[in-house]
């Protein structure tokens, strides 16, 4: 019984928070991202004290019920492992040694690498992110291609449900650290369950600890127990001893799997004032530790070394970002790197695609981490889309008012290339996408009208720069700033004009 | 036919059924599927003052005579109104939803099989078609309102008389279409210096950004050389935007100008409407550089006085 509902519970929790990511048309309400809300990394960054409280509530009660059943990349396992016994009819899992110190040194050097900037690292474990990445930039795609066949079938015959959509990657880095997590995760899954859970996931040690002290758990009868071991061979968190019969519960999700496979009805989900099972830390790997201090040393070291290299390109006209543009609400880069964990589900959801995941632009720790791109679109003044989702307070919220006033960026005009200076003809196109009149066109020769900007109002949407025709290089972008500003947009009087007359 | 053979037909039909139509075709039999020429109205151009949308457009079409005069039975239509930005119809960015609404339902009046109505948006399109609120009005009044978004939607038409632009992509529903109604809302426009019926014509290609970067006001002027030229030229002057355009900025960008005009000669109606604007902001008609050049181009006349106008005020 608590097997199946918590296949219920994961089935449907995963199966919404996927659609959530994926769905681009908006069908599902936006109150779903309060599913990515509960996830422990982003409520640990966004400091979301009630979720926290209650996600700790929930581990001491019923043990990691967290990475059963609320975390996709959890359930992403299971159901890989289901695929494997249909292909393994012997599939078996036995009793293995907890990875203790593996995984406490992962838990260390990411917290380390973290306070020192490499956010990337955390951004790159934590579960429920790179499921996020995962779905973002594999599963989309193909949804979005199946959105389009249904679009064309659907079209065939006069019906306009469906419209087209763009298929395209958003980042070749964060596709390639999507498949890779993607493949491995579901490799390890494959032939042995929950490996990663167990010995690499920083929120699987940390529940795990907080777990072993929790008021339900799973326990052995052994008055009832007839030593069969097929609680064990059914364990895919390999952590039932049935030798000893002892369950190491830092590793136990909770699955229940070995409650429904107990022919003696051995195994219960029961409280009683036992002593938590003391697991020995014994047999400590000196070379592991050593290698483990080295690789967290050499991507310190490494991460300072990147951070302060910039890329410039210096051709003469050649416009060229310095700083990249992080989105609205994100107040600036070092607040990206304070809260941002790359999920891209701002990445996914924004309407107009304009944010794309960095390479090296926010230096090496801030990888995968959002920022403004216009090559596909421009950032809609009237939205707030992006900063109304991010479940970690990377991208505070936003009101429209604030957004209307928010400074991302500043525009840069290079005279040299705009097309009324070359080809001596009318434009304005950036002037015509400017929503503050940044931009704006003043007279030029032969009563042409050329762009003027005011960097004090622009609030670098980026609409100037995506749509300046200008060719080979644009003659408009917009230059990101180290934090966010708020500029001061003037009231217009509205003067009343009457029209009493035809003109002509 | 055995069930093999039947599932092998079956896939193949489906197969074929998704081929789209290529370019070529689209130049080969683009001479066929014109517009038959429209019967001669009574006037030249219909200018109405003093009215609400709809109020104004029922008058106008009237004195035009009829919309049945335009829109035979059985024909499909595309009404093509400016819902170029994610803006609500008081600030004037996008063609009034009513009067929209007015002309699609004349149109089914008229014995339309279908009335289309999309645009090719600059800001992110379903918050255009959704906030402009023509979306809604226009489903209401019985059009479909199809997507303008990506360039699959296109097919390439070449423009021979054009003198900078060539060729172009225009959207499949105009191509597929008996008639087009073009109605653009009055605005001022930072570029172009005005933004009217011929100006409206860049939101049935897809590639602006050629129009910008190759003499704006000439590609304006060559696009309106389409073969496929609208039928009515519809200019909602109920509200005009006459600074900061085409955008706009604020209500202080918009006078409630509550003019309408109406005619098939699209250099006749752009230069009125041009003038009407005149009366709000200064906008000699030299500085539109594109009537001028669609004058140049047989597309019509800036000589109004010598046309047989009819003014209303309500």
């Amino acid at each position: 019984m608590l097997r199946k509902i918590r296949i219920v519970v994961s089935v449907t929790l995963f199966a919404l928070i996927t659609l959530y990511f994926l769905d681009f048309a908006g069908f599902m309400p936006q109150g779903f991202h309060s599913l990515t809300k509960i996830q422990v990394i982003p409520a640990l960054l966004a400091l979301n004290i009630d979720v926290l409280v209650g996600l700790l509530a929930l581990t001491l009660l019923f043990g990691r019920v967290y990475c059963s059943s609320i975390c996709p990349m959890g359930v992403y396992q299971d159901i890989v492992n289901r695929l494997a016994k249909r292909f393994q009819k012997k599939k078996r899992f036995k009793f293995s040694k907890a990875q203790t110190v593996l995984r406490w040194s992962v838990v260390g050097v990411t917290l380390i690498a973290f306070l020192f900037g490499f956010t990337f690292l955390i951004g790159l474990l934590d579960p429920y992110s790179a499921f996020g990445r995962i779905t973002v930039h594999v599963l989309k795609p193909a949804y979005l291609a199946g959105n389009n066949l249904l679009e064309s079938i659907f079209t065939q015959f006069g019906n306009n449900t469906f419209y087209k959509v763009g298929v395209y990657v958003a980042s070749i880095s964060s596709l390639v650290i999507a498949l890779v997590t993607l493949l491995t995760i579901g490799y390890l899954a494959w032939i042995n369950g929950r490996i990663y859970c167990n010995t690499i996931c920083p929120v699987g040690t940390v529940l795990g600890f907080v777990s072993r002290y929790s008021l339900f758990k799973i326990r052995i009868d052994e008055n009832l127990c007839n030593s069969c071991g097929s609680c064990g061979r059914k364990c895919k968190a390999s952590c039932i001893d049935t030798k000893s019969h002892e369950i190491d519960y830092s590793r136990c999700i909770n699955c229940f799997d070995c409650l429904e496979v107990c022919s003696q009805k051995a195994m219960k989900f029961s409280y009683p004032a036992q002593k938590p099972v003391q697991q020995n830390a014994n047999g400590i790997d000196e070379s592991k530790r050593r290698f483990m201090m080295a690789v967290g040393v050499t991507g310190l070291a490494a991460t300072q070394v990147f951070a302060d290299s910039k890329l410039i390109k210096t051709s003469k006209n050649q416009a060229k970002r310095t700083i990249a543009i992080s989105p609205p609400g994100s107040t600036s880069a070092d607040h990206l790197l304070d809260k941002c964990t790359s999920c891209h589900l701002c990445v996914s959801k924004c309407p107009s695609n304009v944010i794309k995941p960095a390479f090296t632009e926010y230096g090496l720790g801030g990888i995968m981490q959002p920022m403004l791109s216009f090559e596909k679109g421009f950032c809609n003044y009237d939205c707030t889309i992006c900063s109304d989702v991010c479940p970690s307070g990377a991208l505070l919220p936003l009101t429209m008012e604030q957004k209307h006033v928010i400074q991302m960026g500043q525009v840069q005009f290079i005279l040299e290339n705009c097309i009324v200076h070359t080809d001596g003809t009318s434009c304005g196109a950036c002037s015509e996408h400017c929503p503050t009149q940044a931009v704006s066109m003043i007279p030029y020769k032969n009563g042409l009208t050329i762009p003027h900007i005011n960097t004090k109002i622009c609030v670098g949407c980026g609409g100037c720069e995506y749509i300046c025709p200008a060719m080979p290089y644009k003659a408009i972008y917009v230059e990101g700033i180290a934090s966010h500003n708020i500029v001061e947009i003037k009231k217009e009087k509205v003067e009343d004009v009457k029209v009493d007359d035809f003109g002509f | 036919m055995d069930r093999r053979n039947f599932l092998k037909a079956l896939a193949l039909t489906g197969a074929t059924l998704t081929i789209k139509q290529s370019g070529a075709m689209t130049l080969m039999t683009q001479h066929f599927n014109a517009a038959p020429a429209p019967a001669a109205s009574a006037y030249d151009l219909v200018a109405v003052m003093g009215g609400e949308p709809v109020a104004m457009f029922r008058k106008g079409i009237a004195e035009m005579g009829g919309m049945a005069k335009f829109v035979k039975k059985g024909y499909k239509v595309v009404v093509k109104p400016n819902i170029g930005w994610d803006k609500k119809p008081e600030l004037a960015g996008n063609t009034n939803p009513d009067l929209v609404a007015e002309i699609i339902q004349q149109c089914i009046k008229a014995g339309a099989k279908e009335v289309v109505v999309f645009d090719h948006t600059c800001d992110d399109w379903r918050k255009c078609y959704a906030n402009s609120g023509i979306e809604a009005a226009a489903k209401a009044a019985g059009a479909k309102v199809v997507p303008a978004h990506e360039e699959s939607y296109y097919r390439t038409v070449s423009l021979p008389k054009g003198k900078s632009l060539k060729s172009a992509k225009i959207h499949e529903a105009i191509l597929d279409s008996d008639v087009w109604i073009n109605v653009p809302v009055l605005k001022n426009h930072g570029g172009a210096k005005m933004s009217i019926s011929m100006k409206n014509h860049m939101g049935i290609v897809w590639d602006r950004g050629f129009f910008h970067s190759h003499d704006l006001q000439q590609c304006i002027a060559d696009i309106c050389t389409l073969e496929k030229a609208a039928v009515l030229n519809v200019v909602d002057a109920y509200r005009l935007m006459k600074t900061n355009g085409p955008r706009g900025k604020s209500e202080a960008d918009v006078v409630l100008s509550k003019g309408l005009f109406i005619s098939q000669n699209i250099v006749a109606i752009d230069t009125a409407a041009t003038s009407f604007f005149n009366q709000v902001r200064d906008m000699p008609l030299e500085s539109v550089g594109h009537l001028a050049k669609a004058q140049a181009l047989n597309l019509g006349t800036m000589d109004i006085d010598k046309l047989n106008v009819k003014k209303i005020k309500m």
